[in-house]
């Protein structure tokens, strides 16, 4: 049995990691790594980054392919998935936001890891809005990039 | 109690309406049931126990159970989960066994309707299975026991998995809605009737050749109507109903299936508490949980007999993300409090699922949620003589079933829940599959090639690890239909 199915929670040993230099330009980071039948990233990718073999293989995403636009962020039903981009020392995580209050851009959060610990603060950079879901973009300092991936407004 | 703002759903409450509770006046809005209206005013005792006069609220919160029973308007055994809450009623609650009105029936003009398929549920199954048929041409008549349709879709805020045919990545309310768009134009084509408020109450003798006869009570103002329907076919999409859990306390109300909290705050923007304990971590638990905390309600943890998480990691996930434990190899032991949930007791278990003795650990709620399976609703099939058998991974007892869903007996079909617990995008699809075959066997037959594309997308859904339980299902329900048809 694996760690993550007695806790809930993945570490980067899940995960497939991308280089620095792929992280210099964004990526998606798919945090989905069970067969469960689903596929909107797929469909959702403009560059056909995110493939998988059949409906219910995980999804791969091609670090290379990958253009980092965030598109697959708000159509994933298991909030799963997170695009980081590493830019002058800090981090820019992009993710999914389903509570109240929505933050404003500017707005000091607390940035929360993936056992919705307090790790830090991030500024919000980024707010769109998509249907009843909002994708919102953090910056938080780099050596948290990987780490976090909640905020609490 | 209520709700006041919500990330995804955007309450109205607009009409105020004024009713009448054991001789109290109280308030409730238009929409409401009048199980969520007592609710929001704080009222969770709904009934008292015959032998020991237990206070006990509501459980399942959709009408299966028998936990929320009042008079209304004098009319007794009234399912207030259920029932809408109308401007100046009269709700009482019973505490004894109420006197059978007398004669209900009598004298009454029973109305007859003749129609080529009845469908019973309109939930994600029974819809398409009606769309589906519908749009072949065969005139379907829809009964439903709610006030609306959609079935559970209407609480499920979260988005659904699957792919683009199955409206991936659209929230389950939504879906609901555009279901209900294409009844709507269906209806106005002539091709759907719909019966809301109303239950199947019996199979009956058939009169009519190759006609099955079934009988439906329509409520209108807490006031009954018998019809008499015969139909070539019958679609049985009646759902399920959740699990009880054996512990001491579980009767205390304040202990609601995960699923009848999810109606009450998603369907009718009612808290059911402050603090919540959810006791299993299957998709059902994880996503409620979740739930919760967008309505602004605490959730102390998630509690799971098992030693692994039963639910997507996805689901899993994002709740720990927001801080929520999920403790594995735990379950309730009891709970305490005096006339209400004030605290729960929960206890490790070891690997054969024994309680640890000194493991014990207090956890204050006023709230627990029960999401430990659900088992299928099966009592009116049991009525028509189709062949069942207990088939655990399927949840419970169901009709035995082909690959078109049609069961033992022609022309009657199952789908969704009903047939064996499993996700809703699943229950789509099988109502697809019943619709559409029990339209082409009655001769509307234009696109039945439909029905091998939607076989494989059945068995596509279920390839995964999660497809494991219907899987072994389906084997065993084939067997066993061999076996029977071996023998005539």
């Amino acid at each position: 049995m694996q760690d993550y199915e007695k806790t809930g929670v993945l570490s980067l040993k899940d995960l497939k990691m991308p280089t620095k230099k792929q992280l210099k330009k964004g990526v998606a980071i798919l945090e989905c790594i069970q067969e469960i039948p689903c596929d909107p990233c797929v469909e959702s990718c403009p560059v056909c980054a995110i493939t998988m073999k059949d409906i219910n293989a995980p999804p791969i995403n091609n670090y290379e392919k990958c253009i980092g636009c965030t598109k697959c962020v708000g159509v994933c039903p298991g909030l799963a998935i997170f695009v980081v981009k590493i830019k002058d020392g800090k981090a820019l995580v992009t993710l999914q936001y389903e509570f109240l209050p929505v933050p404003e851009v500017g707005d000091k959060v607390e940035a929360l890891n993936r056992k919705g610990a307090k790790v830090g603060f991030g500024i919000v950079r980024r707010v769109v809005k998509q249907g009843k879901t909002m994708v919102i973009t953090v910056e938080i300092d780099e050596d948290l990039a990987m780490d976090v991936r909640n905020i609490r407004v | 109690m209520r709700i006041k703002k919500h990330p995804i759903i955007d309450f109205k409450f607009d009409k105020k309406l004024r009713f009448y509770f054991n001789n109290k006046i109280m308030y409730g809005f238009d929409g409401d049931s009048i199980a969520s209206a007592l609710h929001a005013q704080g009222v969770k005792k709904f009934t008292t126990s015959q032998k020991y006069a237990r206070p006990r609220g509501f459980f399942c919160g959709i009408g299966k159970c028998s936990s929320c029973l009042m008079r209304v308007n004098g009319v007794p055994n009234v399912r207030t989960c259920i029932a809408p809450l109308k401007d100046s009623i009269y709700v009482e609650t019973q505490d004894k066994l109420p006197l059978l009105p007398t004669a209900e029936f009598k004298d009454k003009p029973k109305e007859t309707v003749d129609v080529d398929i009845l469908v019973i549920g309109a939930g994600p199954a029974g819809l398409c299975a009606s769309i589906e048929a519908a749009n072949q041409n065969a005139r379907v008549l829809i009964v439903d026991e709610n006030q609306f349709v959609g079935g559970q879709l209407v609480k499920q805020t979260h988005k659904f998995f699957g792919s683009k045919q199955e409206k991936a990545g659209t929230r389950g309310i939504d879906i609901a809605k555009e279901l209900e768009k294409e009844v709507v134009e269906l209806q106005k084509k002539g091709k759907i009737d719909l019966m809301l408020d109303s239950t199947v109450i019996g199979y009956y003798e058939r009169d009519k050749k190759n006609y099955h006869k079934f009988g439906v009570v329509k409520r209108e103002k807490y006031e009954n109507i018998l019809y008499e329907i015969n139909c070539k076919a019958a679609i049985f999409a009646c759902g399920a109903m959740e699990n009880m859990l054996l512990f001491p306390g579980n009767d205390l109300p304040g202990v609601y299936g995960a699923g009848a909290v999810q109606t009450l705050m998603n369907v009718y923007g009612v808290k059911p508490g402050n603090k919540v304990l959810m006791v299993g971590a299957g998709n059902v638990g994880l996503i409620v949980s979740y739930q919760l905390i967008q309505a602004g309600i605490d959730v102390e943890c998630v509690v799971e007999a098992a030693p692994k998480i039963g639910g997507y990691n996805v689901h899993a996930a994002k709740l720990r993300r927001c801080g929520v434990p999920i403790l594995i190899s735990h379950s309730i032991k009891e709970l305490y409090g005096d006339g209400k949930v004030e605290g729960a007791v929960i206890v490790k278990l070891d690997d054969k699922w024994e309680p640890i003795k000194g493991s014990d650990e207090k956890v204050k709620c006023d709230t627990v949620c029960l999401a430990v399976g659900l088992t299928p609703s099966t009592r009116l099939l049991f009525q028509t003589g189709v062949k069942i058998a207990f088939i655990p991974e399927a949840g419970g007892y169901i009709a035995l079933h082909d690959d078109l869903m049609q069961t033992s007996v022609k022309g009657l079909y199952i789908s969704g829940d009903a047939s064996g617990i499993e996700e809703a995008s699943t229950a789509m699809i099988e109502g697809k599959i019943a619709g559409l075959a029990a339209a082409v066997s009655l001769g509307y037959d234009k696109n039945k090639d439909l029905l091998k594309k939607y076989q494989i997308e059945l068995k596509n859904l279920r390839a995964g690890p999660f497809g494991q339980k219907p899987r072994i299902a389906n084997k065993k329900i084939e067997k066993l239909m061999e076996k029977k048809y071996a023998g005539l």
